[in-house]
């Protein structure tokens, strides 16, 4: 499904990110930084929760608003009943639409946003996305002080909490279209392999919105996937060639720019999580496209719908990737 | 795709796992901790006069305690990592992946967050620990009656 936007801009951004970014190659890019895990708080979630209310707040402040001329917040986040989202909603006093989509929540809140303003339903929205790396390892892999050995395929969640302001005023960045993802499910059962979860949905998800739209593969000055790695971005690759026939040049992956993994030897196959694709897209391809470098990109962001249950159970992990276009006004 | 043509594909993606070196490294810290082990039981039998065949337990108590002691100070992970089954397979494994999972959860209640879930890992390890010394036991039993 893919949806054409006529009046729809996303204006302002912001992200609040975490230590391991801090020392990351784009950490110019960002709001505001912290430099350990716990943000002034006492617990990892508590933490997270404080990542979506500070950039929240950076936002209104950005765009000049209070918090009651907004008209609704779309959030999500990967931990289990949207506690960050939910527990910072509390402060937040927005009208809350939850979302889960794991790491392709960011782009999915932007699709909500983009049709109910397409729709003249609201006249603006805030779209947060959250992930933290303690908490995350805390609730889907081993206790964060355990450091199980993790395999080369293996991704590092990342650590921030990243907003977005979209209305239908012209400033920012135009949002064009947007392409909604099925799920995909090639099997594959390692959950320390999620990029080769993740490809499959991508490249379904590439090759639908080119069709829909009827572009070349080479429309787009960028095209960034979300959190496939250093491997899945070329798995990715190869099957757009042998299945699709669909050849790229501008393909980049969120994952492999956000960490320096010479520096932090914890990273192996890049970085992950909901906040991956907007800590680049949000922060270093906004301002260029607002510089005017890049004219057109197209974010396609993955999320490995994995549930430990269904891992235990012996089930493959499904896999589902939404885009979205945005193009530059200037 | 076909499920098992992508399979190939991912296989020809993954980078190979270097087997052969963390073999070696798990073999060499792994020999480590076990000469270490027996200083210590040496220490304990010859410097503080305890008997032989309890310094054992006083060995082994020591190196949880130095487990234990080495995750709360927020480093052994990190080791862990790097050694991998080195330091897993050891009694310094069994006290970290406890002690670990009693961090994570200390803030959630002493019953609900650290009682129900500083087993998480080590769990399974005691069940199956103790159903498989059960088995070896009665087969002890049955082959030599008990006598070795």
């Amino acid at each position: 499904m893919t949806f054409k936007y006529k009046n729809v801009y996303l204006n302002e951004t912001t992200i609040v990110a975490g230590p391991y970014e801090q020392q990351g190659p784009l950490a110019h890019t960002f709001d505001k930084t912290y430099d350990n895990l716990y943000f002034n708080k006492k617990t990892f979630e508590q933490a997270e929760s404080k990542l979506i209310e500070e950039s929240v707040e950076l936002l209104l402040y950005k765009v000049k608003k209070i918090k009651s001329d907004i008209d609704i917040h779309i959030g999500g986040d990967l931990l289990n009943q949207l506690t960050a989202t939910n527990y910072a909603s509390r402060n937040i006093g927005i009208p809350l639409l939850g979302v889960y989509s794991a790491c392709a929540t960011s782009v999915e809140g932007l699709i909500v946003g983009s049709n109910m303003l397409d729709a003249g339903q609201i006249k603006n929205c805030v779209v947060t996305v959250s992930s933290h790396n303690a908490s995350a390892e805390k609730q889907f892999r081993y206790p964060v002080e355990y450091g199980g050995p993790k395999r080369l395929t293996s991704t590092f969640t990342s650590t921030a909490g990243c907003s977005a302001y979209l209305s239908y005023n012209r400033c920012g960045v135009k949002i064009d279209s947007a392409t909604v993802g099925v799920v995909q499910d090639l099997g594959i059962t390692d959950t320390y392999h999620m990029g080769a979860v993740m490809a499959p949905s991508a490249a379904y998800v590439i090759r639908k919105h080119l069709v829909d739209t009827k572009r070349d593969a080479n429309y787009y000055d960028l095209i960034l996937t979300g959190d496939l790695g250093i491997y899945g971005l070329n798995i990715l690759k190869e099957l757009l060639q042998t299945d699709y026939h669909i050849r790229i040049n501008n393909l980049e992956d969120a994952a492999t720019l956000i960490f320096d993994s010479d520096k932090n030897k914890d990273v192996h196959a890049g970085g992950s999580g909901p906040s991956c694709l907007p800590l680049v897209a949000y922060g270093d391809v906004m301002q260029k496209m607002q510089r005017g470098e890049l004219k057109k990109v197209l974010l396609v962001a993955t999320g490995a719908l994995m549930s430990p249950t269904m891992v235990n159970q012996k089930l493959s992990i499904p896999a589902i990737a939404h885009a979205i276009s945005l193009e530059a006004l200037v | 795709m076909e499920k098992n043509k992508y399979k190939d594909l991912v296989s020809k993606h993954t980078p190979k796992e270097n087997r052969l070196f963390n073999a070696l490294l798990a073999f060499f810290i792994g020999g480590c901790m076990g000469l270490i082990g027996e200083l210590l039981r040496d220490f304990y039998a010859y410097v503080l006069d305890i008997p032989k065949d309890d310094t054992s337990i006083f060995m082994i108590t020591t190196l949880i305690f130095i487990g234990c002691l080495l995750t709360c100070l927020g480093f052994f992970d990190k080791w862990v990592n790097f050694a991998r089954c080195g330091l897993i397979i050891p009694i310094t494994g069994f006290a970290h992946s406890m002690q670990s999972a009693a961090l994570d959860y200390r803030k959630e209640g002493l019953v609900t967050g650290i009682g129900a879930n500083m087993f998480k890992l080590a769990g399974s390890v005691i069940i199956y620990g103790v159903v498989s010394a059960y088995v070896f036991g009665i087969i002890r039993f049955l082959l030599f009656g008990g006598a070795i």
